[in-house]
């Protein structure tokens, strides 16, 4: 045994020693980058989550109690060659005590084609709104907003091409486009052959002085959704206690706004450093519910919903390594459909609530490699009010990409 | 409504393009190298460059107006060997801009041109933020960037022929004048030899190497690592056996550590410029040696 557990080390040691000569020399070496991700979560009441005036799908849910794993990431990329660059994302999390891989990332992308424009094709985290695009890992809070768990299950990702481009304007100037497949949540079914749903957007930034930066955002998606069963996370009883999946097909579209600014002295943000972001989105749907019991003339109602919410937050790091953070979520909807009680048992009558959070962490980077985080949220968003503390790491192993602005 | 913003974009587009055929419009990760491209380019050139004295190439962000300057960008100038690691090859990505992808023309990575020192023997990151390829801070040896400059230039009239001419002209003058500085430099430098120093980052190595100074050791305990209490009281203990004249630090570091450990060790403590802009009177890579050398020179009189 101890013979096997040298062998084991030493071929480690060879192929350790092998890939730190070569580091040297990247551009033949696809970059791996590995992120740790553990939780403690202590909450106040036991009853199951549900966001009145919301159907959830996705990653959506309130976070598990007391030690457990978050998403641990594997992350490899690399240019393929001088026109293209490629990246994979494989999340790895534990889903109702099953040990479920997800590809969160898959994609290509062009880097030679000049003039501004980008393409993109493959899985990839839509374009939409600021947060979208950025990994669970690079967020400032340990969950996600709410109105990114309502409406898009934590985060929009969708198999398709995207194109961008920047204008060679002395402001920053983007415009983009995205058609993607359209199965994933808050879409389904991949209608219209498998070309269900598109996104566009526009962004524009810039600098005020040397200490102040910005970036505002519009964007809009929309969606021919066959089918969409909200997730699995909310499975109504009937009389006959049989299940129930409500089930939506119609026209979705979403409209957001987004923007964010950040400050630090000089434009050094080593010591001090602000960052202040918001985004508002709001959801139309029209098309009808049906709740799905597996029999042949199952309920169902006309759906005209209107979803709305956005947040609002700030994060300060007032010291080399510590930051602080606060946050304020509020959503709001007016959905309406021929038979209200259907509505209500589909989850989608917000019964006069309107969910709100209140956020505050504080957190602790020993390195630009390691994060310590606590956190507590005062939650609103369903009717039970909550009290939630989340203890949390996040470590980065290998080499690690910049993150986006 | 959509694609007439688009051709108005175009538009503006195609008018600042054709007003840069009149040059090279250079984006310079550094000051030093966006003052070296001034030099060597004259007025043919346009140069912004992405980080001020005041901030760490180490840390800075791609943020907008960055991806906006890179996508208009004839020629990006960086120091290369990893320092722009945690934040250049997004902004490459982003900009979409061909000419100044990695391996193209419209790529000068100054450091690579160069021998570099401090090359780790074994990459950890335990042991701190290394660089793979060596220390990238290489402006600050003279004959390192001359050889650079040299280098430069060649690029300059490879992008732009049109203004060969003058970019060779201007290179055997920068050389002239840098070459007499050097002279003068390393005869009013002498002093300096042996001189023990601490430092707050291993931002000096290639000035040490010229000057033949020391490093006596640095406030951080690994590169990257913010100074800590007990790496600064062993520190202290080191310096009781066997004494630093100073403890350096660059504009753009928080002088607390530095102030922290005079207080700690009754080390003076040095603030050099460490690049163009560093300090009120540096306004070129002449000056920068020039106030250097004279703020280290009154460590010797």
């Amino acid at each position: 045994m101890s013979t096997r557990l040298l062998q084991g080390a030493a071929v480690m040691a060879a192929i350790l020693s092998t890939a730190a000569g070569a580091a040297g020399d990247s551009s033949f070496n696809p970059e791996i980058s590995l992120i740790l991700d553990g939780r403690y979560g202590s909450f106040d009441n036991d009853s199951d989550y549900e966001l009145p005036g919301f159907m959830l799908g996705g990653e959506a849910g309130r976070g598990e109690e007391g030690f457990h794993l978050g998403h641990s990431e594997l992350v490899l990329s690399a240019n393929v060659d001088d026109l293209f660059y490629g990246k994979m994302t494989a999340a790895i999390a534990e889903h109702d005590g099953e040990t479920e891989v997800e590809l969160e990332e898959a994609y290509i992308e062009t880097l030679g084609l000049g003039h501004g424009i980008t393409a993109k094709a493959g899985r990839f985290f839509s374009g939409l709104g600021y947060l979208n695009q950025q990994h669970p890992h690079a967020w400032d809070f340990t969950d996600a907003p709410l109105i990114y768990r309502g409406l898009f299950g934590d985060q929009l990702l969708d198999d398709g091409v995207h194109l961008s481009w920047v204008a060679p304007t002395p402001m920053f100037v983007k415009v983009g486009a995205e058609i993607t497949r359209g199965e994933r949540f808050p879409a389904a079914g991949a209608s219209n052959d498998g070309v269900g749903a598109s996104t566009i957007f526009a962004k524009v930034g810039g600098d005020l002085g040397e200490s102040q930066a910005w970036q505002l955002g519009i964007s809009h998606w929309r969606a021919e959704v066959e089918g969409r069963t909200s997730g699995g996370h909310h499975h109504h009883e009937d009389e006959e206690g049989g299940h129930e999946t409500p089930t939506y097909s119609g026209d979705s579209d979403v409209t957001g706004i987004d923007f964010v600014w950040k400050w630090s002295p000089h434009g050094n943000a080593t010591e001090r450093h602000l960052k202040i972001q918001g985004e508002y989105f709001i959801r139309n749907e029209d098309g009808d519910v049906v709740m799905d019991d597996e029999s042949d003339a199952p309920e169902s109602t006309t759906y005209d919903g209107e979803q709305k919410g956005g947040y609002l937050q700030a994060v300060y790091q007032f010291m080399p390594r510590w930051r602080v953070g606060l946050r304020y979520d509020w959503l709001d909807s007016d959905n309406k459909g021929s038979d209200e009680e259907v509505l209500a048992e589909a989850g989608l009558d917000n019964e006069g609530h309107t969910p709100q959070r209140f956020t505050l962490m504080g957190d602790y980077s020993h390195s630009e490699y390691s994060r310590v985080r606590l956190q507590f949220a005062r939650d609103e968003s369903y009717e039970d009010k909550d009290n939630i503390i989340t203890l949390q790491y996040i470590v980065s192993l290998g080499s690690h990409g910049a993150h986006q602005f | 409504m959509l694609s007439r913003i688009v051709l108005l974009l175009s538009a503006i587009g195609m008018m600042l393009a054709q007003s840069a055929n009149a040059g090279l419009n250079v984006f310079a990760c550094e000051p030093e190298w966006a003052s070296l491209a001034e030099a060597l380019g004259g007025d043919r050139v346009t140069v912004t460059s992405a980080t001020t004295a005041r901030q760490d190439p180490h840390h800075i962000e791609a943020r907008p107006s960055l991806i906006a300057k890179l996508r208009r960008a004839d020629l990006l100038i960086c120091s290369g060997a990893e320092l722009e690691v945690g934040w250049l090859p997004m902004l490459q990505r982003k900009a979409g801009n061909r000419q100044v992808l990695s391996g193209q023309k419209g790529y000068f990575e100054a450091a690579m041109l160069v021998d570099r020192l401090d090359v780790p023997e074994v990459l950890d990151r335990s042991l701190g933020d290394l660089h793979a390829s060596g220390n990238p801070h290489v402006h600050l040896d003279p004959h390192r960037l001359l050889a650079i400059a040299m280098a430069l230039s060649e690029r300059m009239i490879e992008l732009d022929p049109q203004n060969g001419g003058l970019y060779e002209q201007r290179r055997n003058d920068f050389k002239q004048r840098w070459q007499n500085s050097i002279e003068t430099w390393e005869q009013v430098a002498a002093p300096l030899k042996g001189l023990r120093v601490v430092v707050h980052h291993m931002d000096w190595s290639y000035l040490f190497d010229w000057l033949q100074m020391v490093n006596a050791g640095a406030l951080e305990p690994k590169p990257g690592l913010p100074a800590s209490a007990s790496h600064l009281t062993s520190l202290k203990q080191e310096m009781e056996q066997n004494p630093a004249a100073a403890i350096l630090h660059t504009h753009y570091q928080s002088p607390k550590a530095a102030k922290r450990f005079s207080q700690l060790s009754g080390i003076e403590v040095v603030e050099l410029p460490y690049t163009v802009g560093g300090a009120a009177e540096v306004t070129d890579l002449f000056s920068l040696y020039d106030v250097t050398l004279k703020r280290l020179l009154k460590l010797v009189q």
